[in-house]
């Protein structure tokens, strides 16, 4: 009994020194090693007498599990340490820079693109296309603007050959064309793509975008028009409420014409659109002139409704606060970075347009 | 079209303010595009007396004035002009004045050493008229009394300029404005009852319109004024014309501009003298010349409507006349004409002759046929009381009569197109004031419309009237539905979309360039396209249809270049072109970059970006996008704006598709030949439209989930091929083993040099094999290593390295 007892006091206290682990494993096999101090009292079992024998396993084991753990423990100690120590040497500077990574941007014209779908999207237009090489017919007679038509004069057209048969479509309306043409009645698209007029200086560029729309059913009336005009820009400048005002205007394609204003202010040299007291012109729009329904083989009786036109790098300018169109093109690498988008931002409707 | 309320104020009584007017007119349809005040800084200019002159003691030419300007000291000023004499009235301008003519704003300066505090005036100096010979002289009787006055009479009304769309030319005119003001119960319509004069006497010139096909003059009106003094116009016709921004020329001219802005009738004023035998309107024979008022000389061709006489040609009816008859102040007879030509006809001639005139411009929108009377008897009666003279009666020829034209309209149409309602009894209104005659017939109005109103000819054209005269305030807005029958985008679009961004995630930026480029650089790169010349380009550099994107992100990578950039890359998708029809367009992203990867790293090796950075950018969109790369196909075969070795062209799957994508490095010489400040540029292309459309959507290509969890083996193989067998045809070969035993394979080493025979490279591939149905045994692999082997040999020629 007291045999046991001072094994393993003497062990424990052993054990609560300083010990590397080959000292441990000494101790390990003097314990219960082969012959080990424990062991042999393991084979005392059978000799103790009958009636202490029960009581003498039984604390033989506790002191055994006992020293084992205290091994067990200082061992984990020890390696412990050794990570420890190993780690410590292993410790780098982590503020050096990270391998380099490369950035991509999405172009503001192609973002703003992004946001008309999706909010158009929304009321159920579709995305049509259409070349942007046209045909004479397609981009003005079709459109009730013959050729001695003045209104042609506002259009500073490309030609492609000198009979003027082909040209830069200088709006996305012949998509109008297009697709009535190829399709039936009902029609509710909108266009966006390039579009090209021969005029260059600060506040014109020889290509610019626009997004044409159509919605042409049984009864498409103004009031429609408006209101989906009046939810676009609503939508697109992600306010709740807009001024927005309707100015009787000419395009030959729509009968009765307008043009459409919203109100804005200039605050601390930024522009807050749907406040204020200016106004500033955005889109041009109007009820599908009857010939044109005409020209597409669309009987105007039965049939009616409305088109707009809107210049997307004017609203991507208004939205995002870009002073320079000639800068959109000019495709500056520290303009790109700042005004472009990231790839992962599609704006979306549960997510929002722009963050 | 440039107006003042004060001139609205001729046609129309109304005690509104001009701020109410601004905005009347932008709801009407007829936009302010400005607002200037032309007289803003008139008042400086002073009627003045000039007291004492002295020669100016360092210039000849020079005076030196003392000049009173109603204040107490008299002001020096150094004037140079001839008839500058002691006790002339004239008009002074101090310094802190702007002068009208050159906008110069006038300070006080040393002139030849003599300090000169403002000064003396002339008529084109102040844009009264033409006259630069000398300082204004004022009439003694008249201005004695204003010496230090204001020269100019106040004017309160400020200048408006309009933005008059082209179907209203009526609206050029001051009344057809106030007509539109008037209907939108904007003031109340004068009824101007112009007294008609009466005159014995024949209009002598005989006037006649040849009776030809595409004739462009249908009436010729025409009044002879006889015995005219022409003078300076008077003040209150003067400041008319100057109040609009016009420079005032002679009382004639004065008068038929006045006639024109006020009413929109165009006239011609001939010096009745100068015409040979009387006038005839004809078609222009090929070359016939004439000299216009603009001094210039016009070659005509066929078919052009020209006013003629016995000598040739006077004038282009309707656009400009000729110096020959043209009117002077010493003319002593004038022929009057005013006509109506048609619109087609103007806008050709004037096309061809590229001739731009404000008659041209009212002509081809259409002017009033039946104003000719009222202008002739207003502009006669004018020059009579101006000028004096003998009027004749007018005479009036015509090869056609001016039908009116009559619409029949259902009111019920108005709510249809606009989606609200107004009475019939203010569409009455609205029409009336604006000139229709109407008369009812049951449900239907018949309409018979205004001369002035060419731009009507339908029941849509009624509704536009209406709607906007009672406002488009009154439309109401219907929200839209929420609701969708068919998908946004189609396929392709959507393409579109997902590899514009995989492309910009891959770290390049978005660029939109032109679609039209610089034909130099745009040969770089056209290839076997040809190229598609732009008529009338906007300078050299743009002349061309971009044949590849290339051409502009190589020059736009050059300019940021040069801003000192060194690692960029960047990417536009877009139209490419390869005619000059519609639809011989194609949709391409095209990407380049430059520099190098890992530039000046404390950690990665600094190295050239190269072909398998690009290529990985391709393969990897393409992935994305939803194509299965084990069918790629890859060989060297590329344009020629490519380096040839290392280039290559990509199939989606060979044998059956269109290129889908180029990548290599740009050829050196091209970047020799633009000066490119980089080591290394590569590129790619992908082509949209070579892109097969899967038939089915990404979600129902999805095969079955099937994977296997036997245990798989990698064995490493080295084979020793001749330099001409590609990666691509060793891995085709493996793969080709199949047997649903090979999951992966990878090449892991390409070595040429020592110990292999010259034109002979060793290539190591790490192939996985694993089955699906059981743990292969080394039996097994021992038999798919010996057909691999057999294989590639077999396919390839390889050896395998021992």
């Amino acid at each position: 009994m007291s045999d046991l007892k001072k094994i393993k006091d003497e062990f424990l206290t052993k054990l609560n020194g300083k010990l590397n682990l080959s000292e441990i494993n000494e101790i390990k096999s003097n314990l219960f090693g082969k012959n080990g101090l424990i062991s042999s009292q393991f084979k005392k079992i059978g000799s103790v007498v009958e009636n202490e024998r029960k009581k003498f396993a039984s604390n033989l084991n506790v002191i055994k599990d006992e020293l084992q753990n205290a091994i067990d423990n200082k061992i984990n100690e020890i390696q412990n340490l050794e990570i420890n120590e190993k780690l410590e040497k292993e410790k780098i500077d982590v503020t050096l820079p990270e391998r380099t990574f490369k950035r991509g941007k999405i172009h503001p014209v192609s973002q703003t693109i992004d946001e008309i779908s999706s909010i158009f999207s929304e009321i159920g237009f579709s995305v049509e296309e259409g070349p942007d090489v046209e045909n004479e017919y397609n981009n003005f007679t079709a459109l009730n603007t013959p050729d001695n038509h003045p209104a042609r004069d506002m259009h500073d057209t490309f030609y492609l050959d000198e009979k003027k048969e082909k040209l830069l479509r200088t709006h996305t309306s012949p998509v109008q064309i297009r697709t009535m043409l190829k399709g039936k009645p009902p029609f509710k698209i909108i266009a966006p793509g390039r579009t090209y007029r021969s005029d260059s200086d600060q506040t014109h560029a020889p290509m610019f975008h626009q997004v044409e729309g159509l919605h042409i059913d049984k009864d498409i009336n103004m009031g429609h028009l408006k209101g989906c005009l009046n939810y676009f820009i609503k939508e697109f400048f992600e306010v709740k409420k807009i001024k927005m005002r309707f100015r009787p205007s000419h395009f030959p394609f729509t009968e009765p014409s307008a043009e459409v204003d919203i109100g804005y202010e200039i605050k601390d040299g930024k522009i807050i659109i749907g406040e204020g007291d200016q106004w500033l012109e955005i889109l041009g729009c109007g009820m599908v002139h009857p010939n044109v329904l005409k020209n597409v083989k669309v009987d105007p009786i039965k049939f009616q409704g409305y088109a707009f036109g809107i210049g997307i790098d004017r609203l991507a300018m208004l939205k995002y606060g870009i002073n320079d169109l000639r800068a959109f093109f000019d495709c500056d690498y520290r303009w790109l970075n700042h005004f472009g988008f990231d790839p992962l931002d599609v704006p979306t409707n549960y997510r929002g347009l722009s963050r | 079209m440039k107006i003042t309320f004060d001139w609205l104020k001729d046609h129309l009584n109304i005690n509104l303010k001009e701020e109410k007017l601004l905005d009347q007119l932008t709801n009407i349809g007829l936009e302010v595009e400005s607002l200037g005040n032309l007289s803003s800084g008139n008042e400086l200019f002073k009627v003045a007396k000039i007291i004492k002159i002295e020669k100016h003691p360092n210039a000849d030419r020079l005076k030196v004035c003392d000049v009173n300007i109603g204040e107490k000291e008299l002001k020096k000023v150094v004037c140079g002009a001839n008839n500058a004499r002691e006790g002339l009235l004239t008009v002074y301008a101090p310094p802190g004045a702007i002068i009208p003519k050159n906008k110069t704003k006038l300070v006080v300066a040393k002139i030849r050493g003599v300090t000169s505090y403002g000064m003396l005036c002339s008529e084109s100096e102040l844009n009264l008229s033409d006259e630069s010979d000398g300082i204004i002289e004022l009439l003694k009787s008249k201005y004695e009394k204003n010496i230090g006055k204001s020269y100019f009479s106040k004017s309160n009304s400020n200048l408006i300029d309009l933005s008059i769309t082209p179907n209203r030319p009526d609206c050029l005119g001051l009344r057809g404005i106030a007509r539109d003001l008037a209907a939108s119960g904007f003031g109340k319509l004068k009824d101007l009852k112009e007294k008609k004069y009466k005159s014995n006497s024949k209009q002598t010139i005989k006037i006649k319109i040849n009776k030809e096909k595409n004739q462009g003059c249908t009436i010729f009106g025409s009044c002879l004024i006889s015995n005219v003094k022409n003078s300076e116009s008077p003040k209150w016709l003067k400041d008319k014309l100057v109040s609009i921004g016009e420079k005032p020329i002679s009382a004639i001219v004065d008068i038929t501009n006045y006639i024109m802005f006020d009413i929109n009738r165009p006239l011609h004023a001939y010096d009745a003298d100068k015409i040979q035998k009387g006038i005839v309107v004809r078609n222009s024979k090929s070359g016939e010349e004439f000299t216009a008022l603009d001094n210039k000389n016009y070659k005509l061709d066929n078919g052009m409507c020209v006013i003629s006489d016995n000598k040739g040609i006077l004038g282009l009816g309707g656009i400009i006349g000729g110096t020959r008859s043209g009117t002077e102040l010493n003319t002593k007879n004038v022929l009057l004409e005013a006509a109506y030509f048609e619109p087609r006809s103007i806008r050709d001639t004037a096309k061809k002759l590229n001739i731009d005139t404000d008659a041209k411009f009212r002509f081809e929108r259409g002017i009033d046929p039946s104003s000719i009377e009222a202008g002739l008897n207003k502009a006669a009666s004018l020059i009579k009381e101006i000028c004096g003279g003998e009027i004749s009666k007018i005479d009036i020829q015509k090869i056609n009569n001016f039908k009116k034209k009559t619409i029949k309209f259902d009111p019920f149409s108005f709510e249809r197109v606009t989606g609200f309602k107004i009475s019939t009894k203010e569409m009455l209104k609205i029409l009336e004031d604006l000139g229709f005659k109407i008369k009812k017939d049951k449900k239907f109005l018949n309409l018979t419309i205004p001369s002035w109103r060419p731009d009507i000819s339908q029941e849509v054209d009624i509704v536009e009237e209406l709607v906007r005269i009672s406002g488009y305030e009154k439309i109401n807005i219907i929200n839209p539905i929420k609701e969708r029958t068919k998908s946004t985008l189609t396929q392709s679009q959507k393409l579109f979309h997902f590899l514009q961004r995989a492309i910009a995630s891959k770290g390049y930026l978005e660029a939109i360039t032109w679609s039209f480029t610089d034909s130099n650089y745009n040969n770089h790169f056209k290839d076997k396209n040809k190229e598609i010349k732009i008529v009338n380009p906007i300078s050299s550099e743009l002349g061309v249809l971009r044949n590849s994107i290339f051409s502009n992100l190589i020059m736009y990578m050059s300019k940021n270049l040069d801003r000192g950039f060194k690692d960029l890359s960047i990417f536009e998708i877009g139209p490419i072109f390869k005619g000059s029809n519609p639809g011989e367009q194609s949709t391409v992203v095209c990407g380049l970059s430059a520099g190098k990867k890992n530039r000046l790293s404390w950690i990665d090796k600094e190295r050239d970006i190269d072909v398998f950075d690009v290529k990985r950018d391709v393969i990897q969109t393409l992935v994305e996008a939803g194509y299965n790369s084990d069918k790629f196909f890859i060989d060297s075969e590329t344009p020629n704006y490519f380096h040839p070795g290392k280039s290559g062209r990509l199939f989606l799957n060979r044998g059956k598709d269109l290129v889908a994508a180029y990548f290599g490095e740009i050829h050196p010489n091209i970047l020799k030949n633009i000066d490119i400040k980089t080591d290394t540029l590569v590129g790619f292309e992908i082509f949209l439209d070579n892109l097969k459309l899967p038939k089915k959507t990404l979600n129902d290509q999805k095969t079955n989930f099937v994977v296997s969890d036997y245990q798989k083996s990698e064995r490493d193989f080295a084979f020793i091929v001749n330099k001409n067998i590609t990666s691509q045809d060793l891995i085709n070969a493996i793969s080709s083993v199949g047997q649903n035993l090979i999951s992966n394979i990878k090449v892991f080493d390409v070595y040429e040099g020592s110990n292999i025979p010259e034109n002979q490279k060793s290539i190591a591939i790490s192939v996985t094999i694993q089955s699906f149905e059981k743990t292969l045994n080394d039996n097994d692999l021992e038999k798919i290593n010996k057909l691999i082997i057999q294989t590639v040999e077999d396919k390839t020629g390889a050896k395998i390295r021992s």
